[in-house]
């Protein structure tokens, strides 16, 4: 290597960069560790999923049964992150522009569903929304069923996806120069339209990462969900739990192929949220 | 002074608007985060602390934390040190496929815990690729604590890298390079140079990861085959315990991993006061 040489030249003269050590061993740790824990057992699913030709998996994802968890756990997801996006948009603008008492602690909190444990979540969210629960008694009376009901399932995913909206817009929220605002009502508008039309455009991108953020990674959600759901074939039950049952029946084929839709759509909002951090960073870095 | 009124109206809201908003973002933490938490310690000290400590001191119990406390002191490690070298040939070298590594560390995010339990059983089970050759043996992974421990590291992959990954790649090598010049070898620069620039985010990613390893439910949950005694991790003894209407039990031990998720925040709100790492997942 040319390394000892280079450094002996003429100090004046900007120094060709020493190469790091390490490059082989760092890359092979990397390779193996990545090669048979992830493209490994993804390939597993993949052969066992298309073990009995296309017609067959076609067929599998064609069951009624499944179309009506692959319904509920899209839907639910997509509803946890509406949700999650209005209200993670107003915890992150609060945390970021007001002031109150405790507020620091507050903030740490947010990240509670990250730090608890997803059963732990699961049981608790169960016996408040339970009809006999803290909250569910008073849904009870008015015919609304909260747990054992779709209602139930978006509620724990609401709780799972919070974080992630949140932890997205504040840092772009952090970062935003009061200048534009400034000039934006020094020309006359109003608070309102301030907000709207300058200062929301700015955070569209980090709401959608966030949105993306917490669909993602709500739709395979399963330890929070289990005990709400009441997991009824048809009605209640998602998609986590079908490959669960499916796998219980040791019918291989039928689990893995609806784990390979799940993870076509997982790994599609995985580039596409890689590309919205981009377009985020762009966004934000170009004050 | 109506000068002075513009500009402070110009950047806050007013103050109902504040109030609103505020009352908002409060009444939905409240429920959402607040309630449920409170809910696991009033549900677990119902019926007195005596009650509490006897179901925690259930034999049940302890191995099911002696489990999960193995499957951490195992995982968290050897992802901590493929966190370390993959922030390491990612950001000190430029190379061909560097950047479908990175989205490849990211796919453990990506799949639904339930599917990385399934892949064990695809690989490692009876009937899975390497069944026979497991069987032959009279090796067990799936439904055995080795199927725990993997199902565990590979929902928690991601952590220690992602978290070394940005901070690395920000601080540049010049430091290291330096050191390099005046004739430090490979390792002692990584012991006295890169180790201390990166030691707060390192703890961060292992405390994430930690956190992360105790209450994994999914993977677990498929690989585990639930043997009480043998294979059930803490989250699993609650569920047990839940589905069997042992309300007391199940939210003692879940009061357990809540007093650990606190750790775990004020922890990660520690160091991220020290200001080397921004909030993150």
């Amino acid at each position: 290597m040319s390394f000892t040489a280079s450094h002996k030249l003429a100090p004046t003269r900007r120094r060709k960069p020493v190469r790091p050590p390490g490059f082989g061993l760092t890359l092979g740790v990397t390779l193996a560790y990545l090669s048979a824990g992830v493209i490994l057992p993804l390939t597993a699913v993949a052969a066992m999923a298309s073990r009995d030709g296309a017609g067959k998996f076609l067929a599998m994802l064609g069951d009624e049964r499944v179309l009506a968890a692959f319904k509920l756990s899209f839907g639910a997801a997509l509803g946890a992150a509406i949700v999650d996006t209005f209200f993670g948009l107003i915890v992150a603008w609060v945390l970021v522009r007001y002031s109150f008492p405790l507020k620091r602690v507050v903030d740490a909190f947010v990240d509670l569903p990250f730090a608890l444990p997803t059963a732990v979540a699961g049981i608790t969210l169960t016996t408040i929304c339970a009809p006999d629960g803290w909250v569910g008694r008073y849904f009870e009376p008015l015919g609304i069923k909260l747990a054992f009901a779709p209602v139930g399932i978006v509620i724990a995913l609401i709780f799972t996806g919070l974080p992630f909206v949140v932890r997205t817009v504040q840092p772009i929220l952090e970062d935003l120069d009061g200048e534009i605002e400034e000039a934006a009502s020094s020309l006359g508008a109003s608070r309102w339209e301030t907000f709207r039309r300058v200062i929301f455009p700015t955070l569209v991108p980090a709401l959608l990462t966030g949105f993306a953020l917490c669909f993602a990674r709500t739709v395979g959600e399963y330890g929070s969900v289990v005990f709400i759901s009441g997991n009824l074939p048809n009605e209640t039950e998602i998609v986590p739990l079908l490959i669960i049952s499916k796998l219980e029946q040791f019918d291989y084929p039928a689990a893995a192929a609806l784990a390979v839709v799940m993870l076509v759509v997982s790994f599609a909002l995985l580039l596409a949220i890689n590309a919205l951090q981009v377009w985020t960073a762009r966004r934000g870095g170009g004050r | 002074m109506a000068q002075n009124r513009r500009t402070s109206s110009s950047k806050s809201d007013p103050l109902w608007v504040r109030v609103l908003l505020t009352l908002m973002a409060l009444t939905f933490l409240g429920l959402f985060l607040a309630m449920p938490l409170c809910v696991v310690f009033i549900e677990a000290f119902q019926q007195g602390w005596r009650l509490w400590l006897s179901s925690l001191k259930d034999p049940d119990a302890l191995a099911a934390m002696r489990l999960s406390l193995f499957a951490v002191v195992v995982a968290v490690p050897m992802n901590t040190i493929f966190g370390l070298c993959a922030a390491w040939v990612l950001t000190r070298f430029r190379f061909k496929g560097r950047s479908a590594l990175l989205t490849l560390i990211d796919i453990p995010f990506a799949v639904s815990p339930v599917i990385a339990g399934m892949m064990l059983v695809l690989l490692f089970g009876s009937r899975g690729w390497f069944g026979s050759y497991l069987d032959a043996h009279n090796w067990k992974i799936v439904f055995a604590t080795p199927g725990i421990i993997l199902a565990t590291a590979f929902v928690t992959m991601p952590f220690v890298a992602r978290e070394l990954i940005p901070l690395m790649e920000s601080q540049g090598q010049e430091e290291e390079q330096a050191a390099r010049t005046l004739g430090a070898s490979g390792w002692q620069t990584f012991w006295r140079v890169t180790l201390p620039n990166i030691k707060w985010a390192l703890l961060y990613g292992i405390i994430l990861c930690s956190a992360r390893a105790v209450g994994e439910f999914g993977a677990v949950s498929v690989v585990s085959g639930h043997i009480t005694g043998q294979t059930m991790t803490l989250p699993l003894h609650i569920e047990a315990r839940y589905n069997e209407y042992s309300t007391v039990a199940a939210f003692s031990a879940a009061s357990v991993l809540a007093l650990l998720a606190l750790v775990t925040l004020a922890a990660k709100t520690f160091i991220e006061l020290r200001g080397q790492v921004r909030k993150r997942h």
